[in-house]
């Protein structure tokens, strides 16, 4: 058990840091830090893929001399992941932060709960 | 004639480049650009359809003549055509018909913006649709909750905003699970394509080999999508998102992009899992309380609402309870269930959003009850529209939501131990609908106040009358038709 534990203590670490970044997303109030969790929420699963992706001892995927076997190299395919998942998670990130920016030039609060209420009291004063 | 398995990469391809175009255009020359490419996507699935139907096979798109398990795929078999053309038609008819909301509230100089949102969503549904890779389904969320929020912020109110954050918030958590899902399922598996992962995973499952990681990937995929489309107790991004967004989005949102979800939950359900190994796992006994408990607590959040934007959405978050309970019933009748009332969700929810726009029009903008009486008779057709889509939620016969409900109730009467279950909901919530929908046609066709109604009659536009007639066309045409739609929809089940 604790040696499953240590030989996969990289996907351990990921899945932790993944729910590190779960409930400070779903959790804080304060938005910048919602989408900092957002963001360690992203990184922990590209770590994990990173990591099963990786075996010691074997290239890089790009041809070098004398290694002509297949099984000299590692998988590319989760790096391409990973690539592909950090070009999402960069543009959610800044669709967030405009999002942030626009509610804080109108409201002048990042908390979301004093967000909430201003745009209710502003709701009622126009109706 | 194979020429037009080409349609679904032909629309995809067009949809994006149509997006690339429409942000140097004027917002005019966007709006005309969004309207060709949905009715042509329409007609080219309609195309695809009639040729899938004739020979009655379904085909593997590769593209860039990659086999597997190296290239990337489309999938098309009887189901996927129709579903593009109805998601594309509603689309049309979506941005059709909103058109003077959105006039009111884009800026002059950002409508082309709006336009290249609707092209994003529209080849992002595409691709949910047609994807037989599942990294590529993952990709295609992101794209589709990132541009979904864009069709939301345009409109520049404070609830608006924070709707538009909170539905980012809430769409994140989901695509964080359901990647995590993809790579726990990768991990085991090594396989993106859907077919592979088929057949790995029903060797794995037969073995009895990682038989953690394969249910955490099925309950980590399957919440992440029940998060995204708003099942309970997540529901609660719904009636500000719904509520706030400029119709012609709330219609594409409620009636289209949850949608989109729910059909690669299917899509992943039958060929990533197979129902056997999804049905084994004990998922879908916690979709089918949820889905339950989703229609009760939506129905009486609806009853309890006073602005009709939000009273519109709660009820959508009671139909997405539908669904997933239809997931939850059985992989025969219950999917078909489901996927009936997906169609039936499309056609019936995006015209009460335009129409009660419409009517809020005629009180200046007013959306609550009380302002809202009498004002069927100053603005008829939108009367009428609203009327018409209150009659088929409450599922009245002759409309395409009488036909859902018996399909959900048949459904029940094949899955033992929740044949009670299902009718008991199936019945609390005609009843909850009924009063709610009931109270709101009954106060639109009230005795108009004066004081509070703008004494000139409205001007009907003529977009707005085309689009309502047509609403209820189809809705009338699936409800009465309907058997043939649903052999249709077996069928396609069977070849899925």
């Amino acid at each position: 058990m604790l040696q499953n534990l240590w030989n996969s203590r990289i996907q351990c670490a990921a899945v932790i840091l993944f729910a590190i970044g779960f409930s400070t997303l779903l959790l804080h109030r304060n938005l910048l830090k919602k989408i900092i969790g957002m963001n360690i929420m992203d990184t922990a699963v590209y770590l994990f893929l990173t990591s099963i992706g990786y075996i010691r001892g074997k290239l890089a995927p790009i041809i070098v001399e004398g290694a002509t076997s297949a099984a000299d190299y590692v998988n590319p395919i989760p790096a391409g992941l990973v690539l592909t998942g950090i070009v999402v998670s960069v543009s959610v990130t800044a669709v967030m932060l405009s999002l942030t920016i626009r509610l804080y030039d109108r409201y002048h609060t990042l908390n979301l709960d004093e967000i909430y209420a201003n745009a209710l009291r502003e709701q009622e004063a126009q109706t | 004639m194979s020429f037009c398995l080409n349609f679904p990469l032909f629309s995809v391809v067009a949809s994006l480049m149509c997006a690339v175009i429409s942000s140097v255009v004027s917002g005019k020359a966007a709006r005309v650009l969004s309207l060709c490419l949905t009715s042509i996507i329409s007609m080219t699935s309609a195309i695809l359809l009639f040729y899938v139907l004739s020979t009655g096979e379904t085909y593997t798109y590769l593209m860039g003549h990659f086999t597997h398990p190296w290239g990337n795929e489309l999938r098309i078999s009887l189901l996927e055509p129709l579903f593009s053309m109805v998601f594309a038609a509603v689309m049309f008819l979506c941005l059709l018909g909103g058109r003077k909301q959105l006039l009111e509230d884009l800026q002059p100089d950002k409508r082309n913006l709006y336009y290249v949102m609707a092209d994003l969503v529209q080849s992002s549904l595409l691709v949910l649709v047609y994807t037989n890779d599942i990294f590529t389904g993952y990709v295609f969320i992101e794209i589709c909750t990132l541009s979904s929020c864009g069709l939301l912020m345009i409109r520049q109110w404070g609830r608006t905003t924070l709707a538009a954050v909170r539905y980012m918030i809430f769409s994140l958590v989901g695509s964080g699970l359901f990647l995590l899902g993809v790579v726990l399922l990768y991990n085991i598996t090594g396989h993106l394509l859907m077919p592979d992962l088929k057949q790995s995973v029903a060797a794995l499952w037969e073995g009895e080999r990682y038989t953690v990681s394969l249910t955490s990937s099925i309950c980590l995929i399957t919440v992440g999508i029940a998060i995204k489309s708003g099942l309970f107790p997540c529901h609660f991004w719904m009636p500000d998102t719904y509520g706030f967004a400029t119709p012609s989005s709330s219609g594409i949102l409620s009636g289209l992009i949850s949608k989109g979800y729910i059909f690669l939950l299917v899509k992943i359900i039958f060929d990533v899992f197979g129902t056997e190994v999804f049905y084994a796992s004990g998922v879908q006994n916690v979709l089918f309380v949820f889905g339950a408990l989703g229609i009760v607590v939506g129905s009486v959040s609806a009853m309890k609402e006073k602005d009709i934007f939000r009273m519109i959405a709660f009820s959508s978050a009671a139909q997405i309870g539908y669904i997933y309970m239809g997931i939850g019933i059985s992989p025969t009748l219950g999917i078909l269930a489901a996927m009936y009332h997906i169609l039936t969700h499309a056609v019936t929810k995006p015209p009460l959003f335009l129409a009660a726009a419409r009517l809020c029009d005629t009180c200046d903008g007013k959306r609550h009850f009380t302002d809202l009486q009498g004002a069927a008779w100053a603005n008829r057709l939108a009367g009428v529209s609203f009327s018409f889509g209150a009659f088929s939620m409450i599922g009245l016969p002759l409309t395409m939501g009488f036909i859902s409900k018996y399909l959900f109730a048949l459904s029940g009467f094949h899955a033992n131990v929740k044949l009670v279950p299902t009718l008991i909901i199936l019945a609390i919530s005609t009843v909850l609908n009924t009063i709610y929908f009931t109270r709101t046609v009954l106060r639109i066709y009230g005795r108009r106040q004066t004081g509070n109604m703008m004494s000139l009659p409205v001007r009907q536009q003529p977009s707005f009358a085309a689009v309502a007639v047509l609403f209820i066309v189809l809705n009338v045409t699936a409800g009465v038709a309907a058997s043939p739609l649903i052999d249709f929809l077996q069928r396609g089940l069977e070849l899925f």
